[in-house]
């Protein structure tokens, strides 16, 4: 039990599960399935001003903050308590990449020499980190979703403006992936 | 104690994106490289499950436990889902992480994530604060 539990899923077991998640929010309380709407409710909850998009009664959406509670507390029990031990298995032409950019895949699921406190006061580090979160938040509010709100949710839902905002994000981390990333990477 | 539920659903699909792999910033880059099937197998399975439970709520008339009727509220399309989606896109690349997996990275030990999650709301904020100036 333990090791299956530590052990990385293949995406044939893990896929249908987090397809689930639509419809046991709808059973549940006619929710959908979304995560990026809870930046906006921690803004509405914690720093309205004189905003109008931060003007509406939050605590009626305060189950999808219980929702990224629950998120945290999973990828706590996934990456910490059931940790697995070794680096992620990627094909033969991603690791070939990672060796060709610098960047040693050794355990943990992000690249640590870029991912970690010290490397925040870096250039590198704090563009990736900070301006690249910032980019998250802006952009899914912009675009009134995320992977799970437009890419599962709306696509299951066979609504067009979804497929439309997945092929953005698609299109916009290809670029940042193939054009932008490298300079970035060898800063 | 009426939340515990979505905290129990939120936890599971924590652990399912962690398990998955897919909050690794190693499986975005490959991804978006074309160097595997596993993000697309994972979102296209993802997607058939969750097209199927709708299809099957609505053919059933499925209702919530509560005996309400479930309705999905469509988003809309505007200028915006194109421009934010692209500009997410970017964030997504560099971050490694769209918004579930910046959660579960801080649950997960990648504790620096958490100024990326910070940086999300502040990206989030800024949007509302701008929002009547840029295209929809």
């Amino acid at each position: 039990m333990n090791e299956l539990l530590s052990r990385p899923w293949p995406w044939y077991v893990a896929g249908p599960l987090i397809g689930l998640m639509v419809p046991v929010l709808l059973k549940i309380g006619n929710k959908a399935f979304g995560v990026s709407s809870s930046l906006r409710h921690i803004c509405a909850a914690c720093a309205p001003g004189r905003i109008p998009y931060f003007q509406y009664d939050w605590k009626k959406e305060a189950w999808n903050l219980a929702l990224v509670v629950g998120i945290f507390i999973g990828g706590f029990l996934g990456g910490v308590v059931f940790r697995n031990p070794n680096p992620v298995r990627l094909s033969a032409a991603a690791q070939n990449q990672l060796n060709d950019l610098g960047i040693a895949n050794q355990g943990g699921p992000h690249p640590i020499e870029i991912f970690s406190l010290q490397s925040l006061l870096s250039l590198r580090g704090f563009l990736l980190i900070v301006v690249g979160g910032f980019l998250v938040g802006f952009g899914t509010r912009y675009a009134n979703g995320c992977t799970s709100g437009h890419s599962i949710m709306g696509m299951s839902n066979l609504k067009w403006p979804s497929l439309v905002a997945t092929c953005s994000f698609f299109a916009g981390g290809v670029l940042m992936t193939w054009v932008i990333l490298p300079r970035i990477l060898s800063l | 104690m009426r939340y515990l539920s979505y905290v129990l659903v939120g936890t599971l699909f924590g652990f399912v994106l962690t398990k998955s792999e897919a909050i690794s910033w190693f499986r975005i880059h490959e991804m978006f490289r074309f160097q595997s099937f596993h993000m697309y197998g994972l979102m296209m399975s993802a997607v058939l499950v969750g097209m199927l439970s709708i299809l099957l709520i609505k053919r059933f008339d499925v209702r919530t436990l509560s005996g309400d009727p479930i309705v999905i509220e469509p988003k809309p399309y505007n200028r915006g889902t194109v421009i934010g989606g692209l500009i997410f896109g970017f964030g997504w690349a560099m971050t490694g992480a769209c918004p579930g997996p910046l959660y579960a990275l801080v649950g997960a030990g990648v504790y620096v994530m958490a100024a990326g999650l910070l940086a999300a709301i502040a990206g989030a904020w800024v949007y509302g604060l701008i929002r009547d100036r840029l295209p929809h």
